[in-house]
């Protein structure tokens, strides 16, 4: 393989970590649809999980093109396996309560809004677009999330005990966005992407404020490392794929 | 064959699927038309990344134009500038207040604002009071909000700037 080829397969796997985050976050979501607390939050999850799923369209088709084997963005969400897949394991985790929902709906658009940021300038000019759009989108659910993560951490008892419950589950994930990856170097070193390791200290100054303000004790950092973005991810991930793929698996090609 | 101010007038009769009440080219999603040889081009930016209503909207305007007598078209999507509020024209947002729809503020550039920021109000679109309160950061539509006014009781839509 030489050079060339090496920073062309590591785009490929850039951008399709970007869309497998988006789509897996985005079927997560649209779980809520028909069992939110409220009709407000129903309307406002799946919105987020439509606004999601179509990034991750944008993403994996600009990936398959990137990729030059003609899979489309319904070949690339429904006919690759788990290990196939690039997202972080974070986004893969159940829904959880509504809390821990909304919790991770924070952590995980506190950090896209960086990543967005940072993508606008990408070489890529697909890319640097996608993100300019998305980034827009993004905003919003970060308002909205850490609206909720203050509301129920600095609620009642229960409501705080089930906030605190759902950082210390959630937590230990985020350190996954940052750990060092040889496909960020490559493609930070050629201008088409930012190494997220060079997000943390962004993400940690619109979480920790908000955390705090929310009266939630952050825990300190262990040694955990998912690896969702190697492609080693949680036995949830093949769950959900099972029933996201089930349609396009029994009937190949099949038409909405 | 149609003339690129032939189009234009074709495609600002084709309403927002989910906004009835206003034109595509009145959102802004129409950006340019060019009319070369026998082909149309019209050239729209996507509002929102998941909006259900883009590919109706590019059927409608493949349809319009070949009633019209236009032989071949062509849609191109175009990204970047992404779409913005601000793009709506003023007849746009006249036409959304008087459905009940409260117009978008400026969308601008986001500052950083403080956690418990509350954004501006928008005046209820049927009594035009300013006195009015957010029900929910979405609406029906990926689009809106959700607000009521406190003088009229009336719950309505907001565009939400973007």
């Amino acid at each position: 393989m030489n050079g060339e080829e090496k920073a062309y397969s590591a785009h490929v796997e850039y951008v399709l970590r970007l869309g497998d985050n988006a789509l897996i976050l985005g079927q997560r979501l649209s779980e809520w649809t028909g069992h939110a607390p409220v009709l407000e939050e129903e309307l406002a999850l799946a919105n987020i999980a439509l606004d999601l799923i179509g990034q991750s369209r944008l993403l994996l088709t600009h990936a398959g093109t990137l990729e030059g084997a003609s899979r489309d963005e319904d070949q690339l969400a429904f006919l690759r396996g788990d290990h196939q897949f690039r997202n972080v394991t974070l986004v893969e985790l159940p829904n959880g309560d509504f809390g821990r929902t909304v919790l991770r709906n924070f952590l995980v658009s506190a950090f896209t809004r960086e990543l967005w940021q940072a993508l606008g300038s990408s070489r890529d000019r697909q890319l640097a677009a996608i993100a300019e759009k998305s980034l827009k989108e993004t905003r919003y659910h970060v308002k909205h999330s850490a609206d909720w993560v203050v509301r129920l951490s600095d609620g009642t008892d229960e409501s705080h005990l089930r906030m605190q419950s759902a950082l210390d589950y959630l937590w230990p994930y985020t350190a996954e966005l940052f750990t060092e990856n040889p496909v960020d170097r490559e493609i930070a070193a050629v201008g088409l992407g930012i190494a997220w390791s060079a997000l943390e200290p962004a993400w940690e100054s619109t979480v920790r404020p908000v955390l705090m303000e929310a009266t939630l004790a952050v825990p300190a950092r262990t040694a955990f490392r998912s690896r969702g973005k190697l492609g080693l991810h949680s036995e949830y991930l093949g769950h959900l794929l099972t029933e996201m793929q089930y349609l396009q698996r029994t009937y190949p090609g099949a038409q909405w | 064959m149609l003339t690129e101010a032939q189009a234009w007038h074709v495609l600002q009769e084709i309403p927002d699927p989910e906004l009835p009440a206003v034109s595509v080219c009145e959102l802004g999603i129409v950006r340019e038309v060019r009319a070369a040889e026998e082909t149309v081009t019209v050239v729209v930016t996507p509002t929102y990344s998941g909006c259900p209503a883009t590919q109706m909207i590019e059927a409608a305007i493949r349809t319009a134009l070949q009633d019209a007598g236009c032989a071949a078209v062509s849609v191109e999507t175009r990204l970047s500038p992404a779409w913005t509020t601000d793009w709506l024209t003023p007849e746009a947002r006249a036409k959304l207040r008087a459905h009940g729809i409260a117009p978008p503020h400026a969308a601008g550039r986001e500052s950083t604002q403080p956690l418990r920021f509350v954004p501006p109000a928008p005046r209820c679109p049927r009594c035009d009071a300013a006195d009015t309160v957010r029900l929910s950061e979405f609406g029906a539509t990926a689009c809106k909000a959700l607000y009521r006014c406190t003088q009229c009781r009336e719950p309505f839509e907001y565009f939400k700037p973007i």
